[in-house]
């Protein structure tokens, strides 16, 4: 296949950025996304050209370090992560654009490669269950109910890409966010930190700049994990019941 | 597949005391500190004798921990919270995406929650077996003793393991093992173990006890008066060489599967933190054990980034086969007859048929495409290379749903890599290279030949032997990093904190010249090369040479063919960029670097040992059968090698492994 692309880029965070156009003969279809580009900033190199920098590491759809908006969609056209779109999604001839998650709270670093320390921030604020190490309970001291397992396990499959602040108007992180208050918030050994875990998560999250949610639902559609929709009911739930602690 | 006749590979002349023309011995390693007496005993012996550190001398204590996946994200909270002052660093955006995030399979204990006849005695007994003999004994029992307090550790964080309707943890059977010892959080254990660890490590980051440098890289280790004082880091954003010391360091920066280029590891990974120690003393053990994965998905085409594992619980279910003919191998498999199938594991294996371990599935498979019967596409110059894993079975007994409540995500993760949707045509799979058993030595205590520098996890070598089983890996990193570390860590830190270091000093200032030299060569040698063009020839040839099968003169030639690309490496690569910004073909530079030198290492240390075993699979020593052949004569000690200067023949040193509870047997899955 042959591609056209046009690229965001960026040589710093100072810098204003241009979108670039560029060229990939001999595309195939089993290529993943980021090996196209792989195979583009080759083609840069020996031009003697800077190559183009974006994030990405597992390359196998569950580390959450790679992503980009492509045609307007976080991560692309298909629900999975960059790593894992592959270029069968596309058609010989077809023009992408390719820009990196847009949100105030993600500034870009250079290129294609954002910043979502403000991910990591969040959960220092209280995404988390205080347990030292040592002195654990037996873990069959504490049955927990299959159901509540199942959908800690679904809210905790949340991989961090930051896809569902990219998708929404506002960036917003409310999906993000829903998703630790519900892992935590389902288990028995969540819950001594349940109503402060969740207060002090929402105020980081505002503090660092992210928007408020006004049920719009692009952040679920657009993530790679399917992390429903109603984690962030549950996280309102979680708030509203905290306030009145 | 017959070996290609091969150029007569050059020998050096042989000095005085050179092996081979490649290296020389040096002495034995006498004492890796275990204590003596009873087995069961041993660790809570050295817990005991660990001198301690009351907690307001703590604050007075630092500890740099490089690398913060299983191993180094555990024992950086746990050692924030016992009151250090630690500083964590990685490469990656955010402590969570370290390469542990991958694993999928599940982590053992020997909880023995299924009464089936499980225990920490039989945890210890499968691991040395399954390790071929050439771990050690102490770590092992070690090991499977702590296994069952990680479980716990993890379920209090919150981490949300598979559970059965009653509300209690469930467990599977794994590769090689006749216990259901595996925990498994669906196929996303490595994740939810990484995340609990991450948490845990974000809440010290908050308590300010840790600080944590995100998308920073270890580029040199600094030594002074001979102990590890602190490290070089490049911030990969903005370039700035920093330099951090410390009372002591750690390095668990995983594994370096990566010198293959194609393999199951994130991309990021490589060798650089301990390579950069070994350079300054650490000895490296047993390079050349690598761990091949029998159930990788095949590779495609030649512009492919990386493999990936469909995870190891698919054999429990699904079988493999190969036609019995050449001639129907490129038949659509669902027209192949059962009569005309050579489902060969079970075959040759009947006792452990699909489940045997990962070594003999592999190299069975290879054996297979060797002799012609491989399935799927043609792979330039080396025919097919695939075997099946079928469900059809499966889907039959158990229908088609249980089957995928069980594995559907992994089948979904191979329709979109391949297109091929696996509830109809069977799938293929290929073994690929996945995890390294060798790494920095380390004694009982996980302390390298250099005073103060401990390594963790992956990055060392201990534990596993020349095989690991499922399973273990991430058992390995847990414990050494919630449970070991912090405890044989005391001991040392009691004795600091040490003579205050400042940067003019002239171990520090050297350090830093050396950093900025290779950085500025990179980006001043204006090659015609990309990295990533070394970085492919490289792992071709350790893949060809120093893969599944190593023969004489393969490694012989390969040393050659290395100590050539090396030569064009530092004269002919070509890194656009500057210094000062994030630059990831900079990044990769000095990773590719390493990962040659590495690379000569493991291929002479794979050549040194004659025998075969595990993941080391020599063609020269095999039984009639065609199953590797050990020599523990010979070989039953670990390789620890010492580097002896730039272009000096490195030095081999032999930690002789005594097995006091365990008969040392021929391995047997027949
Ligand atoms: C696909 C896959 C599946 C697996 N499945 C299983 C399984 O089911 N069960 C099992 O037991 N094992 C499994 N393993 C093996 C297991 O995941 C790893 O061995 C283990 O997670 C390694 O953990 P670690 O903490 O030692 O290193 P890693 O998780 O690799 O962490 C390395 C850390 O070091 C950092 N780092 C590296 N170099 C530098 C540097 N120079 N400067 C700064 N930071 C640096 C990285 O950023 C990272 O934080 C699997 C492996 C793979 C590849
Ligand atoms: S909720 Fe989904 S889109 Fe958002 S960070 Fe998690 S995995 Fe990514
Ligand atoms: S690179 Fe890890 S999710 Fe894409």
């Amino acid at each position: 296949m042959r591609i056209t692309l046009k690229i965001w880029r960026q040589a710093g965070p100072k810098d204003s950025g241009r979108v670039a156009t560029y060229q990939v003969d001999d595309v195939s279809e089993d290529m993943s996304f980021l090996e196209m580009l792989d195979v583009l900033n080759e083609d840069l190199n020996d031009k003697g050209e800077e190559p183009i920098a974006f994030d990405s590491d597992c390359r196998e759809g569950i580390c959450g370090q790679c992503g980009v908006v492509i045609n307007g969609q976080p991560h692309g056209p298909e629900v999975t992560t960059t790593c894992q779109l592959h270029m069968r999604s596309f058609k010989d001839g077809d023009t992408i654009t390719v820009e990196p998650w847009r949100a105030s709270a993600f500034p870009v670093i250079k290129d294609l490669v954002v910043d979502r320390g403000a991910f990591d921030r969040i959960i220092q604020a209280g995404g988390f269950i205080s347990a030292n190490t040592g002195a654990a309970p037996e873990a069959h001291a504490v049955p927990v109910p299959k159901k509540k397992a199942d959908r800690a396990f679904e809210a905790a499959a949340c991989i961090g890409c930051g896809a569902c602040v990219a998708a929404c108007p506002n960036a917003a992180a409310m999906l993000f966010m829903g998703a630790k208050i519900t892992h935590l918030g389902e288990l028995p050994q969540g819950q001594p930190e349940r109503w402060n875990r969740v207060r002090a998560m929402v105020n980081q999250h505002d503090e660092e700049g992210f928007g408020g949610c006004t049920n719009i639902g692009a952040c679920s559609a657009a993530c790679p994990k399917e992390i429903p929709l109603d984690v962030i009911s549950t996280l309102n739930k979680d708030l509203f019941t905290s306030l009145r602690k | 597949m017959s070996h290609t006749i091969y150029p007569e590979p050059a020998t050096r002349s042989e000095e005085e005391g050179m092996l081979h023309g490649l290296y020389r011995e040096g002495d034995p390693i006498s004492d890796a500190k275990a204590p003596a007496g009873p087995i069961q005993g041993r660790w809570s012996q050295r817990k005991f004798d660990a001198k301690l550190v009351n907690p307001a001398n703590r604050r007075k204590l630092s500890v740099i921990v490089v690398g913060t996946g299983l191993a180094g994200g555990a024992g950086a909270a746990t050692l924030g919270e016992a009151g250090y002052n630690v500083k964590a660093f990685c490469y990656n955006d955010s402590p969570r995406r370290a390469h542990s995030i991958a694993a999928q399979g599940g982590i053992n204990a020997a909880k023995n929650y299924k009464e089936d006849g499980d225990s920490t005695y039989r945890l210890f007994y499968d691991t040395v077996k399954g390790g071929d003999y050439r771990s050690r004994e102490s770590n092992v029992y070690r090991l499977a003793e702590v296994s069952a307090t990680i479980i716990d550790q993890c379920v209090a964080q919150g981490v949300p393991f598979a559970r059965e309707y009653g509300g209690l943890l469930d467990n599977r059977s794994f590769g090689g093992v006749q216990v259901s010892r595996t925990f498994y959080a669906r196929g996303q254990t490595g994740q939810q173990l990484l995340i609990g660890a991450y948490q845990a490590l974000e809440r010290q980051i908050a308590a300010g006890t840790v600080e944590m440098f995100t998308r920073h890289e270890m580029v040199e280790l600094i030594v002074v008066d001979g102990r590890a004082r602190g490290i070089i880091a490049r911030d990969m954003v903005t370039g700035e060489i920093e330099t951090h010391l410390a009372d002591a360091v750690v390095l668990a920066s995983g594994g370096y599967g990566n010198v293959f280029f194609l393999s199951t590891n994130a991309m990021g990974c490589n060798v650089t933190a301990t390579w950069r120690a070994h350079r300054k003393g650490a000895y490296f053990g047993n390079p050349c054990y690598t761990q091949i994965h029998p159930t990788c998905i095949p590779v495609h085409g030649d512009k492919q980034s990386k493999l990936t594992l469909m995870s190891e619980s698919l054999r429990n279910d699904g079988r493999i086969w190969v036609p019995k003919r050449k001639e129907d191998c490129d038949k659509d498999p669902r027209q192949i007859p059962e009569e005309d199938r050579d489902y060969y594991l079970e075959r040759i294996y009947p006792s452990f048929g699909n489940l045997v371990p990962r070594d003999i599935a592999s190299r069975q498979a290879k054996n297979m495409c060797d002799e012609g019967r491989g399935v799927g596409p043609e792979v330039a110059g080396q025919g097919r290379r695939g075997v099946y894993l079928d469900f059809a079975e499966a889907i039959e007994r158990m229908g088609r749903d249980a089957v995928s409540a069980k594995y559907g995500n992994l089948f979904d993760m191979y329709e979109r890599i391949t297109g091929e949707n696996p509830y109809e045509v069977p799938m293929r799979i290929y073994p690929a290279v996945h995890y390294t058993m060798g790494g920095l030595w380390v004694d009982y205590d996980l302390e390298s030949t250099i005073p103060g520098l401990f390594v963790a996890g992956e990055a060392n070598f201990s534990d596993h032997g020349a095989n690991r089983l499922g399973a273990s890996a991430l058992m390995q990193g847990l414990s050494d990093g919630y449970f070991v570390l912090p405890n044989t860590i005391r001991d040392y830190l009691a004795s600091g904190p040490y003579p205050k270091v400042d940067e003019s000093h002239p171990a520090v200032v050297e350090a830093q010249e050396a950093v900025r030299r290779r950085i500025e060569h990179f980006l001043t040698c204006n090659g015609t090369r990309s990295v990533d063009s070394f970085h492919r020839e490289l792992g071709l040839l350790m893949w060809e040479y120093c893969g599944m099968e190593r023969t004489e003169e393969g490694l012989k030639y390969a040393i050659e063919k290395i100590r050539e690309l090396k030569k064009e490496f530092w004269s002919n690569v070509r890194v656009l960029g500057g210094a000062e910004e994030l630059n990831q073909s900079l990044e990769r530079a000095g990773r590719v670097a390493d990962l040659i030198e590495l690379g000569e290492l493991m291929c002479i240390d794979a050549l040194h040992r004659r025998e075969s075993c595990g993941g080391h699979f020599r063609a020269e020593s095999q039984t009639e059968e065609g199953e590797a052949l050990r020599d523990d004569e010979d070989f039953a000690y670990v390789a620890a090698w010492e580097w002896a200067g730039e272009n000096e023949p490195p030095v081999l040193h032999k930690e002789d492994l005594v097995y006091e509870f365990v008969e040392m047997k021929q391995r047997s899955y027949k």
